[in-house]
């Protein structure tokens, strides 16, 4: 039975348009399905392989802008995004990873955090590559309903579903978590600690510039400050997969559930909406401190706690 | 030809020597003790000759192939494995895991790594705790993980580091028979140990580190008996 909850879920999912939900709801469930890619691809890298990082806006910007370009530069269709991306996020994960991979822990976080917003500065001042801080517009959407977007991100979250399992049920898997756990050993047991690490890299940050590309065909509209934001992108990125569970299948599902239905919540209440990232802040404090495998990962504890709550002593 | 050859290998931090100059060879087959007091530059020297540290001066050559500066992954699949004197398990990894992990490196495929790692584990005598989450697991048996993972890498040289320290006597034993079975399979063994009942019953030559220089090289017996070593070592053990 737990062999096919995958295939349930993923069926299920396809079935919602059929429902005639209405455009909001509709908007709602692709965000989630969107995070859930992002929160895939950061757990692949800093749940299975130990590097934290807190610069995947850069990823996603890259993803972004490559649809973008292509579509205001070529004047080809924004969804060519998919093959070109592959290319241009792997060359800009290499370089990154040829400067920050030799740092460990805390250093690589920071040196990461740093490339995110370099990024950002650069697509902000390149405004003859990228039209700066105007952005990029799509003039004509692919399709009004959004029936269409909405299976697409479902396909890319499925394959990446799929390929995280594949990955961290084969030899890539086992070297990831025996660098995270301890490099030095993984390194004298033959693992290339540069080597792995840097696989994961470019794996995570390809799938991440998926979701960017998809971001750009989607709304139609990017700019620097979206799309290589810190808070927005690099840190909801770990607070999906800190909330749903590290180095767990289903974590990042969860977790961006939860979190897109919470930003929605949130944001809607008046005064306080504006504050939306201090509550995140306090929410990411309260996780780690009574969640810190978070909600899929601590599920044993959950129930725990409920049962004792709910039975009279 | 020796199957390791540390020629004239110095290894310097800022201005301190922790290994000056020593040289020494490994044959085939045997099991080389490495012995001397606290700070005499042992680990140093094992760090020197895994790939953790590019030594300051001299070179070490395994099967006459030059490794000092090669990364410790490539010196691991040229056939050198190590253990850990502070051990270092993957925590948050069953045993059977920790083990499969490094037998990937000569492993085709996952069933292969997976029978590697349990015939390993056979042989090491923890397939009984294959499932258990290493971080739970006691310090003796914590250090017979160590051996297993370094045997899962299929090495010709074994460096041992401290694989004794903290046994009660029956682990000891047991450990010592390890040992024993792990040399019967034609692995050449070189051990940093502080046991002198270990190293003397186990060492087929004997080399003493003080003050990161070799003071003595030798048969358990001639080293039992040089008056530098049991001055430098043997003698502050026994006054202790």
């Amino acid at each position: 039975m737990k062999k096919y909850v995958t295939y349930i879920v993923l069926g299920l999912l396809a079935l919602l348009p059929l429902l005639g939900l209405n455009s909001y709801v509709m908007h709602i469930l692709i965000l989630v399905i969107m995070w859930s890619v992002i929160g895939m691809s950061w757990n692949l890298l800093s749940g299975y392989c130990g590097q934290v990082s807190f610069g995947h806006a850069a990823f996603f910007g890259t993803g972004a802008y490559t649809a973008g370009m292509l579509y205001n530069k070529l004047g080809i269709s924004g969804w060519w995004g998919f093959p070109a991306s592959v290319f241009v996020v792997a060359v800009c994960a290499l370089g990154i990873g040829y400067i920050c991979l030799r740092l460990r822990g805390p250093y690589f976080a920071l040196a990461t955090l740093s490339m995110g917003v370099i990024f950002r500065i650069v697509a902000e001042n390149l405004v003859n590559v990228t039209g700066g801080d105007l952005g990029i517009m799509i003039r004509e959407r692919t399709w009004i309903d959004k029936t269409w977007y909405f299976y697409i991100i479902l396909a890319v979250a499925a394959s990446s579903f799929f390929l995280v399992r594949k990955v961290i049920g084969s030899k890539l898997g086992y070297y990831f978590v025996a660098i995270r756990e301890d490099q030095d050993a993984a390194e004298s047991l033959g693992i290339d600690t540069t080597l792995y690490k840097t696989i994961a890299l470019i794996l995570s940050a390809v799938i991440t510039g998926f979701a960017g590309v998809f971001y750009t065909n989607y709304m139609g509209y990017i700019d620097p400050k979206v799309v290589f934001a810190l808070h927005d992108i690099s840190i909801i990125a770990i607070m999906v997969v800190m909330v749903g569970g590290v180095a767990t299948f289903w974590g990042p599902v969860v977790g961006a559930i939860i979190m897109v239905l919470l930003a929605e919540m949130i944001r809607s209440i008046p005064k306080l909406g504006t504050a939306h990232h201090t509550l995140f802040g306090i929410l990411l404090i309260v996780i780690i401190i009574y969640l810190p495998n978070g909600i899929v990962g601590d599920f044993p504890k959950i129930k725990r706690l409920l049962r004792i709550g709910g039975v009279p002593r | 030809m020796s199957l390791l050859e540390v020629k004239r290998v110095s290894k310097h931090f800022g201005g301190l020597a922790a290994v000056s100059s020593v040289s020494f060879g490994i044959e085939r087959g045997e099991i080389m003790g490495l012995i001397g007091p606290n700070g005499a530059g042992k680990t140093t020297l094992f760090n020197v000759v895994n790939g953790f540290y590019a030594p300051t001066k001299g070179e070490v050559l395994f099967k006459d192939q030059r490794v000092s500066g090669l990364k410790p992954h490539r010196i691991c699949r040229l056939g050198v494995a190590r253990t850990f004197q502070v051990v270092k398990p993957l925590q948050r990894m069953s045993v059977l895991d920790n083990v499969i992990a490094s037998a990937f490196l000569r492993a085709r495929n996952k069933g292969e790594a997976e029978d590697t790692a349990r015939e390993v584990m056979q042989f090491t005598g923890l397939s009984d705790d294959s499932r258990v989450i290493s971080k739970g697991l006691p310090l003796g048996k914590r250090k017979r993980l160590e051996i297993a993972r370094a045997l899962a890498t299929r090495p010709d040289l074994l460096l041992l580091d401290e694989s004794f320290a903290g046994l009660n006597p029956a682990e000891l034993d047991e450990s010592i028979g390890i040992i024993r079975k792990i040399k019967e399979k034609g692995i050449t063994i070189m051990i940093i140990e502080h046991h002198m009942r270990v190293i003397m019953s186990l060492s087929d030559r004997i080399v003493v580190l003080n003050y990161g220089e070799k003071i003595a090289e030798g048969t358990p017996r001639e080293i039992g008996s040089n008056p530098l070593v049991i001055e430098a070592y043997l003698g502050e053990a026994q006054r202790a």
